[in-house]
């Protein structure tokens, strides 16, 4: 077999158009995100431009509510339900498992085009008028009043859902089934067990959200009566659907994330993971749970008391695993010789940004507070610390430290740390202020608002910004360093994993020979003995 | 198991990245089954709606199931589990060697397919009744009687469950047939027969679907 | 792996009970039974899709975690179903909420 890496050849676009290989279609999903990523963001500018001024002046209130549409849409179908799984997993599941691939090559090639093909009708919807329902979809607004390409959007987002479920298919029968010898379950990074975690979630619950948005397609389509009121149907229904899939959504979103945080902190600071069996078993604990507090959403839609309640106290329940940790990476942390490299400083941001939304999270699991700050700006800085905080920290993270592995160069440090604080910076000040805005009572989803609240909505303009040049940054550099990056050897952090025993960028069948394994993982613990003893 | 990798296993059967027949058998069992655990969640979420309203309107779905025919429904029934049997012993030939094992296993094969034709013939004239009696949802609906508004609701989840259940069959017909033209050419024996197992495991699926919408859908107070 | 398989005489044996069982619920459900007739259809609905994947697809015979997917989609379709009629069974209860 060739030791030639996987960038290098095959060469030519059809090559890359037709790989089976796990790192190509990485790459492939790494381009699309980004796309969506950007055009995601071009829809938060024009938000945050309206909001500068509390009148409605720069676009009319239904252009308003076609914006923040499509850009949940985007975001969250596009960007952050596939980035961490299909971008750093797909490169990286089978190489921490030292697997030649994933177990079916040419569906995971399938996954990013009917990606592409999902996306492109949902494109087509923004382009033909776009949609007016918020990225939630609810009856009975969605089937019978909005004037929005719903059906197309729908049919777009219903499609991408496959691509997820092939992914998290792929996962599952990977990691039970290619494991090199000697790699026990307990021996398998955190990032493995995140992500075997993550891919129940999708394979679960994506099905739930594809037959919901079905129905909604057949009732606004074809007439057909599902949630339709005049009918007798019950739109609350729908949201018991779509939350059913939608809440756990989060955790496909965050729980990928918590994979890369613990491969960052154990590798900066230079320790195995404090509590390696609590942390593993937490991913699985937050799977399972995710699915139980789906009502939190519902509290003030006329749900039953008496579900809101049992929904209100699961909600509860399921910070604990998370909680978990959270107090794991720091326990690691602790007396680690910490290195604050770029990796590590958006891990450092996740863990703070991460700690803030969840908390903020129990505020409104809170039954009776809910019902005060429902629907307000608090709710949108709750979930943007979370999936933004969260989600987009870790993937920065996570794609600068295999980045090396990934594109066989380095990236300038100093660009790359004055971008992480940047984005820590520009971060806070968009989303801080509109805690602060939906407890004083700025309600989501309206244009305009009472002029007392100006300031705190110009801070939240000026910050997202200066959030977008954070953003542009590491773009710029990542594609500069992969033709003047100065080449990097094997493994340039000294880290563990079976992914930096292999050249960097690897070879098309990732391991000259099949690894054995003979230890756990994270195995710094000899240096450090060295330390203290 | 490690470096063998690439060696020993028949040419084209064994894919570059697995290591032996059996990873790869395991891998491809197991991915199937996983597919069909998300197809229950799929299913899952139309019944869920199911049984909501037939909670609800008790009265209304069973004066709407019984303009269903119950005979067309078990006849369908009886035609979709002899489907399953021969999908069975499909499997159970594929396994073996020889030709004459290769001949029952196309021979079975080809009446998998043609039971679930017979099925979805069955379901296209059923659905042709239903469409004149103006039972379709919609501004077209016709109902007599007092329920008028949940039989509606009734016939969407109707035309739902039971369309998709169909397009699943299509599907699985299509594959059947690829499958058995693969066999006739000597393609599965003892050591590879992965294919015509996952799509014995699909077959069953859809068949286990039917065998909850029968009842569902048809058998709705049918005592008073 | 390679368990052994049920032969083609255990699967006709399942086949003539699927077949009994259809009659059995056809006809259960014309008995008058009232409101115990839907909980006797899923019963035997149940019972025959239970004696499908255990025979027909070889759960039985196969390793242990594929049965532990098998009953993944069932639970999970279970938490769902069960959920949501958590609220819609109770959303009567509390008359001055309603109100
Ligand atoms: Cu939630």
């Amino acid at each position: 077999m060739s030791a030639e890496s996987y960038l290098a050849s095959p060469r030519g676009v059809r090559s890359w158009l037709l790989t089976t290989d796990h790192k190509r279609i990485a790459i492939l999903y790494l381009v699309s995100v980004t796309l969506f990523f950007f055009l995601g963001s071009a829809f938060a500018v024009a938000i945050r431009l309206e909001l500068l001024t509390p009148a409605g002046d720069a676009v009319q209130a239904d252009t308003y509510g076609r914006l923040f549409t499509m850009h949940g849409v985007v975001m969250i179908f596009f960007f952050l339900i596939p980035a961490i799984p299909t971008v750093l997993g797909n490169f990286l599941v089978p190489m921490m498992i030292g697997a030649r691939d994933l177990a079916f090559p040419r569906l995971n090639l399938l996954s990013w085009y009917v990606y592409v093909l999902g996306a492109s009708i949902s494109l087509w919807a923004i382009v033909h008028g776009g949609v007016d329902t918020g990225w939630t979809f609810y009856t009975p607004f969605s089937t019978t009043y909005s004037n929005g390409a719903v059906v197309t959007t729908g049919i777009g987002v219903f499609i991408t859902g496959f691509s997820s479920i092939l992914t998290g298919l792929n996962f599952i029968v990977t990691i039970h089934r290619m494991r090199a010898p000697g790699l026990g379950w307990y021996r398998l990074p955190l990032f493995i067990w995140a992500h075997y975690a993550t891919s129940l979630m999708m394979v679960l619950g994506t099905p739930v959200i594809a037959m919901t948005l079905l129905l909604v397609v057949a009732e606004r389509a074809l007439g057909l009566g599902i949630f339709d009121p005049a009918r007798g149907g019950d739109p609350i229904l729908f949201q018991h659907l779509f939350w059913f899939y939608s809440h756990p959504a989060v955790y496909i979103m965050v729980l990928p994330a918590m994979g890369v945080i613990s491969e960052l902190v154990t590798a900066f600071a230079k320790k195995n993971i404090f509590g390696y069996r609590f942390v593993a078993w937490a991913s699985i604990a937050i799977a399972v749970l995710g699915f139980f507090v789906w009502g939190h959403h519902m509290f003030v839609s006329g749900q039953s008391a008496y579900a809101g309640m049992v929904f209100s106290a699961l909600s509860f329940l399921v910070a604990v695993p998370s909680a978990i940790k959270v107090f794991n990476w720091t326990a690691t942390l602790y007396r680690g010789s910490v290195s604050f490299r770029t990796p590590m400083l958006y891990a450092f941001g996740f863990i703070g940004l991460f700690t803030i939304g969840g908390l903020t999270g129990l505020f409104l699991s809170a039954l009776g507070l809910d019902v005060h700050v429902h629907d307000t700006y608090f709710v949108v800085a709750h979930f943007h610390y979370i999936m933004v905080g969260g989600t987009i920290m870790a993937f920065l993270g996570g794609l600068h430290y295999w980045w090396p592995k990934i594109s066989g160069s380095s990236y300038p440090e100093g660009w790359a740390r004055f971008s992480a604080l940047v984005i820590f910076v520009g971060f806070n000040l968009t989303f801080f202020p509109q805690f602060l805005l939906g407890y004083l009572g700025m309600p989501r989803r309206y244009h305009a608002y009472p002029p007392e609240l100006q300031v705190l909505n110009v801070m939240s303009s000026a910050g997202a910004s200066i959030l977008g040049v954070g953003y542009l940054i590491p773009m710029v550099y990542l594609f500069w360093s992969m033709r003047y990056g100065a080449r990097v050897a094997a493994n340039p952090w000294g880290a563990s994993g079976l992914e930096w025993t292999t050249p960097s960028p690897p070879p098309t069948c990732n391991f000259e020979t099949t690894p054995v394994v003979t230890q756990d993982p994270y195995t710094y613990s000899s240096e450090e003995a060295q330390v203290v003893g | 198991m490690a470096e063998a990798g690439h060696s020993q296993a028949p040419v084209s059967s064994l894919k570059h990245h697995f290591d032996d027949m059996e990873q790869q058998q395991a891998a491809s069992t197991l991915g199937m089954w996983v597919f069909l655990a998300t197809e229950v969640l799929f299913f899952g979420g139309a019944l869920t709606v199911y049984a909501v309203y037939r909670l609800v309107y008790p009265a209304a779905f069973s004066a709407a199931s019984n303009h269903l025919d119950v005979r067309i429904g078990a006849v369908n029934t009886v035609v979709l589990i002899g489907s399953s049997l021969t999908m069975a012993i499909a499997v159970w030939s594929a396994r073996r060697n020889g030709p004459r094992s290769t001949r029952m296993l196309v021979g079975s094969l080809a009446m998998t397919a043609l039971l679930g034709s017979v099925f979805l013939a069955i379901k296209a004239t059923e659905y042709s009744a239903k469409l004149a009696a103006g039972l379709f949802p919609g501004p077209a609906f016709r109902f007599p009687g007092a329920h008028a508004r949940p039989a509606e609701l009734f016939y969407s989840l109707y035309f739902v469950l039971t369309g998709l259940h169909a397009l699943h069959l299509a599907i699985g017909i299509g594959v059947v047939a690829v499958v058995a033209a693969r066999a006739a050419r000597g393609r599965y024996d003892l050591e590879y027969h992965g294919p015509v197992e996952i799509t014995g495991l699909y077959w069953h699926f859809v068949d286990v679907v039917w065998i909850f919408l029968f009842p569902l859908l048809y058998l709705v107070g049918r005592g008073g | 792996m390679a368990p052994a398989h049920p032969s083609p005489s255990i699967y006709v044996a399942v086949f003539m009970t699927l077949v009994g069982l259809t009659a059995l619920t056809v006809w259960a459900a014309s008995a008058h039974l009232g409101a115990w007739s839907g909980v006797i259809a899923l019963s035997i609905a149940t019972t025959k899709a239970t004696l499908v994947v255990l025979y027909f697809m070889h759960v039985r015979y196969g390793e242990r975690f594929i049965a532990v997917v098998a009953v993944a989609g069932a639970f999970w379709l279970a938490i769902l179903v069960v959920f949501v009629l958590a609220d819609v069974l109770t959303r009567s209860w509390l008359p001055i909420l309603v109100r």
